[in-house]
C-alpha cells in the first residue's frame, strides 16, 4: 500500500524552481532515503509534504490525506524530526517530551507513559533532567527524533538525522532508525551516500529539483553498470546535468 | 489547554535565563538606586522618588519587548516553531502562549520596583496597587511589539533593535530623567507622539491619586497597544504561513 503518492509537486521561489514536478510513491512501512547535494531539493520536498510549505503547484496524499486540502488531517499522521535540532534548550529532556505530549492533547497519565517508553526506546534515562541545551550534539539529535515519536506518527521524516555528528553518535542514531524500520514509513533526507546505503529500502536521487532515479541500492548501482554505489550515484547525477 | 502548554514552556524559557533576568529586573532596581542617589546629593524634582519609581517602571517595560523577541527570534531561527508547526498547536495557541506568561512577569517587574522603592523612601499607599494594574496596557504593548519584532527580525537584530535602540527610545521619551518640557520642540512632539511618556505621565498620575488625568493618558496607550497587536499577529502568521 501506499503511504505517499507525489503527483507533479512543484516549488517555486521567485526565480529558483526547488523542486520540478516530483512524481514519486512511497509504499508503507517503507524506509526512504531523499539523496542529494546541498540544494538539490530534498529539504523542500520533506517541508511541502509535512504542510509546512504549500507547493506552487501539484499536490501529495499523505497517508491518504492531500497535503492541500487536508493538512489538519496529514499533521495527525506524520512526526517530523527537522534539519535543526529544534528544541527548546532551556527545559530539560523530559519536559521538550511533556511539551509535544501537550500539543498532542495527551493525558498526565498518557504523557508519563509515553516518557517512559521513549526513554527506554532511546536510553534517554540518565539525561531525562538535563537542560537539552548543554546536551552534546548527539544527545539532541536522539532527543529530537524522540520528540518526533511521541504521536506514534505513522509516517516520519528525518530531515538530515545525522548531521554534523561525529561517528559514534552517527552509529548509535544509525541503530535506533534502523531499530524503527517497518513501525512507521520513515522518510529520510541525506547527502551521506553511505547513511542511505547503510539504512533504506529504496532511494530516490535529487538535483537541481529534479527527481534523477529512484530505487533500491542494487537497482541503482546496477543501471550505472558498477558495483560501487558512489560510482553509481555520481554517474546518475552526472547524467542528470547534461 | 494547548496554549496553557505552550504558555508554561515560554515562562520556563523567559525566567531560566540568566541574562533576562538579571537586565529585567537589576537594571530598573539600579537606576533607582543611581537616581535616588544623585537626588539625595543635587536635588532634582524629577528624581523624587513619587515621580521616579512610577516611570522607571514604565521604562522596565521596554526589556519585556526584548525578551517576546528575543524567543521568537530564537524559536524561528532554531526550527524549533517549524517543528511545533507540525503539531496540532494553533496560531492562537502560539501568540497567546508568547503573550500570556510576560504579562505576570511585568507586573512582578513593577511589584519588585516599588517594593524596592518603599526601601528608599516611597510612601506606602493604595495608589501603588492602581500603579500595579496600571501597568498592564502598556505591558501588552511591549509584548506586542515583541512579537512583531520577533517575527521579522533575526535574534541578532533583535538584539540591536529592541536591546539597544528601543530600550533608549523608552528611556528619553518618556522623560523620566529628561525634563521633555525643558527639552521642547521637536523632541516634545515626537515624545507625545509615542505612547511611553504617556504612560509614565499615566503612572505618574495614578500613584498621585489623579484619576481623570490617568485615563486622559490611558487612550493613547490603548490605541498604541490594540494596533501593536493587531500589527503583531499579522506578522506572525506571515512568517508562519512562509514556514
Amino acid at each position: 500500500m501506499k503511504a505517499i503518492k507525489i503527483d507533479k509537486l512543484i516549488k517555486q521561489y521567485k526565480n529558483i524552481t526547488a523542486v520540478d514536478k516530483l512524481d514519486l510513491e512511497i509504499f508503507e512501512g517503507e524506509l526512504f532515503a531523499l539523496l542529494g547535494v546541498n540544494g538539490s531539493g530534498k529539504t523542500t520536498t520533506i517541508k511541502m509534504l509535512s504542510c509546512l510549505t504549500t507547493p506552487t503547484a501539484g499536490d501529495a496524499v499523505v497517508g491518504g490525506y492531500s497535503i492541500i486540502n487536508q493538512s489538519k488531517k496529514v499533521k495527525e499522521l506524520i512526526g517530523v524530526s527537522p534539519q535543526e535540532t529544534a528544541v527548546a534548550s532551556n527545559l530539560s529532556v523530559k519536559e521538550n517530551l511533556e511539551l509535544i505530549c501537550g500539543a498532542h492533547g495527551f493525558s498526565k497519565e498518557k504523557t508519563l507513559a509515553k516518557i517512559e517508553k521513549l526513554s527506554k526506546q532511546f536510553s534517554l534515562a540518565e539525561v531525562l533532567s538535563r537542560k537539552v541545551g548543554k546536551l552534546s550534539g548527539g544527545w539532541k539529535r536522539r532527543v529530537s527524533v524522540a520528540m518526533a515519536l511521541i504521536s506514534d506518527p505513522k509516517i516520519l521524516f528525518l530531515d538530515e538525522p545525522t548531521l554534523g555528528l561525529d561517528v559514534l553518535a552517527r552509529q548509535e542514531l544509525w541503530g535506533i532508525i534502523r531499530s524503527l524500520k517497518r513501525k512507521a514509513t520513515i522518510i529520510l533526507t541525506t547527502h551521506y551516500l553511505e547513511e542511505a546505503e547503510a539504512l533504506s529500502d529504496r532511494i530516490g536521487i535529487m538535483q537541481k529539483g529534479k527527481l534523477l532515479a529512484v530505487g533500491t541500492v542494487e537497482e541503482l548501482k546496477l543501471s550505472s553498470n558498477t558495483n560501487n554505489f558512489e560510482k553509481a550515484f555520481i554517474s546518475i547525477v552526472k547524467e542528470g546535468e547534461l | 489547554m494547548r496554549m496553557i502548554t505552550f504558555a508554561k514552556r515560554c515562562t520556563k524559557e523567559i525566567l531560566r535565563d540568566p541574562i533576562n533576568l538579571g537586565f529585567g529586573l537589576g537594571f530598573p532596581l539600579v537606576l533607582l538606586l543611581l537616581l535616588s542617589s544623585i537626588q539625595a546629593n543635587i536635588p532634582v524634582s524629577l528624581f523624587e522618588i513619587d515621580k521616579l519609581t512610577p516611570g522607571i517602571t514604565v521604562f522596565g517595560l521596554s526589556f519585556m519587548t526584548l525578551f517576546s523577541a528575543t524567543l521568537v527570534a530564537k524559536d524561528r531561527e532554531s526550527a524549533f516553531l517549524q517543528r511545533l508547526y507540525t503539531t496540532p498547536f494553533t496560531a492562537f495557541d502560539f501568540i497567546m502562549g508568547y503573550v500570556l506568561p510576560l504579562v505576570p512577569i511585568a507586573i512582578g517587574q513593577t511589584v519588585i520596583c516599588f517594593i524596592f522603592s518603599i526601601f528608599l523612601g516611597l510612601t506606602v499607599s493604595v495608589n501603588i496597587l492602581y500603579c500595579i494594574i496600571g501597568i498592564i496596557p502598556m505591558a501588552v504593548f511591549n509584548i506586542s511589539l515583541g512579537l512583531l519584532c520577533g517575527s521579522i527580525f533575526s535574534v541578532k537584530q533583535v538584539g540591536g533593535i529592541c536591546g539597544a535602540l528601543l530600550t533608549n527610545i523608552a528611556a528619553y521619551f518618556s522623560g523620566v530623567w529628561v525634563d521633555l518640557k525643558h527639552l521642547g520642540g521637536f523632541f516634545e512632539k515626537v515624545a507625545n507622539i509615542l505612547p511611553f511618556y504617556h504612560a509614565a505621565e499615566m503612572e505618574k498620575a495614578l500613584f498621585s491619586g489623579n484619576i481623570s488625568l490617568a485615563i486622559t493618558c490611558l487612550f493613547p496607550i490603548l490605541i498604541y497597544g490594540v494596533i501593536t497587536m493587531l500589527i503583531a499577529i499579522v506578522c506572525f502568521l506571515r512568517q508562519m504561513k512562509n514556514q
